[in-house]
């Protein structure tokens, strides 16, 4: 009996450990960020770096003005996501509601296979297919340009928020529908009206982890975006994410360089904003278990 | 017991393995993606003469190169640059006495769309391009948008075009960033009002090179010093090379090697 206790309280031991490595990591990982990103102030001002237009950050007269970068992020991520969401809450609509257990059998494995795709491949398909075409269809200047950007990182996002979506509504009580049906009303008065307000703040939660991972993927936009660090005016002008600029520069920036305490910066305006994101996720995702009466 | 010392002797191994090189037969060459096809195609040739030598070679570019060459990484260091004052004091610090070695010339050819009608440029229309002055190909007898393509920031190319073209004035923000020549000359290729810069190397069928000044991009006109874009390459060794990676380096300067520089699109020194 003593022998057995122990050896539960070994294995508790290793699994904790296991877990706050986690932690370790994390930790260490915003402390390296802060430690190498902050003595730039000390040589750029923070309004300069975030409110500053220009980026040339290799040119002897150098600029560190990172708003043409966070632009770009957000000019991508927006347009992501209105490829994403409708496609994504859609197909989880479609899964989870309306198919068939065969149809559903097959579909969910597939939309979820295509998260599976590296994201270079991805980026690949975007430079070598999707840009050209583009370009000659719409007859703007360059393919390369925030609306190819967006249209791919959407597809890319589908997976997240799909699979998301389709968890969330598979967790609203079958009552609900059967009460919804009961009072006469039809089936797409049930999913509009009922079901998918239930599952909302569980939609809400897909919707804002697929922004992180829209707001976070690097490759693909390095190789579709264009890469110029410009404010965007239009979805067909290109423009260069937060990421795909440290991506490019970070190889090249001679350590301890204001160059590389620049993109060290960058990465902790990265992390502040997924942060905010997950944040928020973890909060809706939060009040929507308490509204159905969830204990997870 | 047994485990923790064996772990240690291959953990000292590794260190002694990358404390001394140009060692045992291996030599690593990192750095510029411009000089890459030349020590690409030199080391496989090399290694089929030379079994008992392995030779890795790496891209990176050229800053990355140099720091692994002073961070004792690399035994070569590919460049497409000379070595920056920066670099070189960061190489006394650490003990390293970077040497160069100039192994080939380099042009760097002007590009655009086989469909535009442009067929030559002056070196201040190309820097005015290249600096916004100039956003439409009317004023150049062509018709439509510029879309100037550029290489990223971080590239050896980049630093010299830089200097050779724009008298070291600020690219247009709006010029798309390619990491790599391939790129510029792919994404030239596929789209109409493109201009971009590569190596001479990497022209090919589905770009067309600008003359420059009434000089076209070639052998002849860069060894001749007339092309105004033109620079030589560089391999870094710290110290005088020796040992393999001598015979290395030898191997590139002879006759033979010079003859794969030249197959790669690069301009051998001999002409």
């Amino acid at each position: 009996m003593k022998s057995s206790i122990s050896k539960e309280s070994v294995y508790a031991s290793i699994f904790g450990i296991l877990a706050f490595a986690c932690l370790f990591f994390l930790a260490g990982i915003t402390l390296v960020l802060f430690k190498e990103g902050l003595p730039l102030f000390a040589k750029v001002s923070p309004w300069d770096f975030l409110a500053g237009t220009a980026w040339y950050p290799t040119h002897e007269d150098s600029e560190f003005g990172i708003l043409p970068l966070l632009a770009g992020s957000l000019w991508v991520t927006a347009g992501a996501m209105l490829v994403c969401l409708p496609l994504g809450i859609g197909s989880a609509l479609y899964i989870n509601e309306i198919a068939g257990n065969t149809q559903k059998a097959v579909l969910k494995p597939l939309v979820e296979l295509l998260a599976g795709i590296p994201s270079i491949v991805f980026g690949f398909f975007g430079m070598v297919v999707v840009a050209p075409f583009l370009q000659r269809l719409l007859h703007i200047p360059t393919g390369l340009c925030a609306f190819t950007a967006s249209l791919i990182l959407g597809i890319m996002a589908v997976p997240t928020v799909c699979s998301l979506s389709e968890d969330a509504l598979s967790y609203v009580p079958a009552s609900y529908r059967e009460a919804s049906l009961a009072l006469g009303a039809t089936r797409w008065e049930t999913l509009i009206k009922v079901v998918l307000p239930a599952a909302g703040s569980g939609i809400s939660t897909a919707a804002i982890l697929g922004v992180s991972r829209v707001m976070g993927e690097t490759m693909t936009v390095l190789m579709v975006s264009g890469g110029a660090a410009i404010i965007p005016r239009s979805f067909f002008q290109p423009v260069r994410p937060l990421t795909s600029t440290i991506a490019a520069e970070m190889g090249e920036a001679a350590v301890g360089s204001t160059h590389y305490q620049a993109l060290f910066a960058i990465a902790m305006v990265l992390f502040t904003l997924t942060f905010i994101f997950n944040i928020a996720a973890e909060i809706l995702s939060r009040r929507y278990r308490l509204k159905l009466g969830l204990q997870r | 017991m047994r485990v923790q010392k064996s772990i240690l002797c291959a953990a000292a191994a590794i260190f002694l393995a990358s404390a001394a090189p140009c060692y045992a037969g291996k030599v690593v060459v990192e750095g510029s993606t411009t000089v890459l096809p030349i020590a690409q195609r030199a080391a496989e040739v090399f290694m089929d003469d030379n079994p008992q030598v392995e030779i890795s070679v790496r891209g990176g570019g050229s800053g990355v190169g140099i720091a692994s060459l002073l961070a004792g990484t690399c035994d070569i260091a590919d460049s497409s640059r000379p070595i920056k004052e920066k670099e070189l004091e960061d190489a006394v610090s650490r003990g390293k006495d970077p040497k160069a070695n100039v192994i080939a010339m380099d042009g760097i050819a002007v590009i655009v769309n086989p469909s535009n009608p442009v067929k030559s440029l002056t070196k201040k229309q190309l820097k005015d391009i290249y600096t916004g002055k100039i956003s439409s190909w009317s004023a150049l007898g062509g018709s439509g948008p510029i879309v100037a393509v550029s290489r990223d920031s971080s590239s050896g190319t980049f630093e010299a075009f830089g200097e050779l073209a724009l008298d070291k004035e600020k690219v247009r923000p709006d010029a798309l960033m390619e990491a790599s020549n391939q790129a510029v000359a792919s994404v030239v290729a596929k789209t109409p009002g493109a201009i971009g810069y590569v190596g001479i190397g990497y022209i090919n069928d589905s770009v067309k090179a600008l003359e420059l000044n009434g000089v076209y991009p070639s052998k002849e006109t860069v060894l001749r010093n007339r092309y105004a874009l033109s620079r030589p390459l560089f391999m870094y060794t710290n110290g005088k090379p020796d040992g393999d990676c001598k015979s290395f380096l030898d191997f590139i300067m002879s006759k033979q090697g010079q003859i794969l520089v030249e197959k790669e699109g690069y301009i051998p020194l001999g002409g």
